[in-house]
């Protein structure tokens, strides 16, 4: 089974490096953008049939590496 | 006293902080990160570098590392444990540090000697110093930016438990002096118990008048009181 994760700023932390990329798509003319901001993904496959105990386990997955709860959040999706 | 610093692939501070120690006449091991048993030690540092080429988020990887789980215990057993820059990152993800380094504020690696004043001396590593002391120190790093929740802040302030802050020459703390964009000027925190200490600079490189100054030489030798 294949999930994919999502892994986000939280909204209050600064996050420099999704400024710079807006500023650039800015100074290049696309000035419809209002915002943006820079994320990690995350494709993984387990061996486990079960579609709620993988879930578990790539939250468990989540929690123990994959994410820093101080500073972000995840999301996982069945692909 | 029994010093132990540990190696990760990637560690690049593990000598010098070696040779600090030596000076000082610690008995030092270096420690592989996959052993799994640690030498008995008052003291462990954990080293700058850029520990698994900093993949995922600095530190990450280095934190769920086999000694890491023995730094752990002899921390929660009250062993003196530093870290430093890299160490830093690395005492945060393993959760014995509360908070987290996040990218420069400006984006860029800092590489260069900046000044930090001592604003706490009534404890293990920094009792050599003297209240306030402006100290020049050398940072090299691309996450030094530290960040926690403004209630996790508020303990720090109230509870002393940050020993430096970046400052100028004088001593003037503000935002100019900031080289990272660090919460209130914040270069290195103690845990509650004040036996965990990590902080950004590197005290190792300037412990020697020829090639730097010695301004970090009483850190280490503040942990033989």
């Amino acid at each position: 089974m294949k999930f994919s994760i999502k892994v986000t700023l939280k909204k209050d932390v600064l996050d420099p490096q999704g400024k710079v990329v807006q500023q650039t798509l800015q100074n290049m003319g696309m000035s419809m953008l209002k915002s943006l901001r820079q994320g990690k993904y995350f494709e993984i496959e387990i061996n486990e049939i079960n579609e709620s105990k993988a879930k578990d386990q790539i939250e468990n997955m989540c929690k123990k590496l994959l994410v820093n709860l101080i500073i972000e959040d995840f999301e996982i999706s069945k692909i | 006293m029994n010093s132990s610093v540990i190696v990760f692939p990637g560690s690049n501070c593990d000598r010098d902080v070696a040779v600090a120690l030596g000076k000082l006449k610690f008995k030092n091991t270096m420690v592989w990160h996959k052993e799994t048993i640690l030498p008995k030690s008052d003291l462990i540092v954990i080293p700058g570098g850029f520990s698994y080429g900093d993949y995922l988020r600095s530190g990450a990887i280095a934190a769920k590392s086999n000694i890491l789980n023995e730094v752990i215990n002899a921390a929660n057993n009250g062993c003196l444990v530093l870290g430093i820059c890299n160490g830093f990152q690395i005492l945060t993800e393993a959760g014995l540090l509360k908070g987290v380094l996040l990218r420069n504020k400006n984006l860029k690696f800092i590489g260069k000697d900046i000044y930090v004043k001592t604003l706490n001396t009534d404890n293990k590593f920094c009792n050599k110093y003297k209240q306030d002391q402006v100290l020049k120190f050398n940072i090299a790093h691309n996450e030094g930016n530290y960040f926690t929740s403004l209630d996790h802040l508020k303990k720090l302030e109230d509870q002393n438990l940050i020993p430096f802050k970046y400052c100028d020459s004088k001593g003037t703390i503000n935002e100019e002096s900031n080289p990272n964009g660090s919460l209130n000027n914040i270069a290195g925190i103690f845990n509650e118990r004040k036996n965990i200490l990590g902080l950004m600079p590197h005290p190792e490189r300037m412990v020697d008048q020829i090639i730097s100054n010695n301004n970090g030489i009483n850190l280490f030798a503040s942990l033989l009181n």
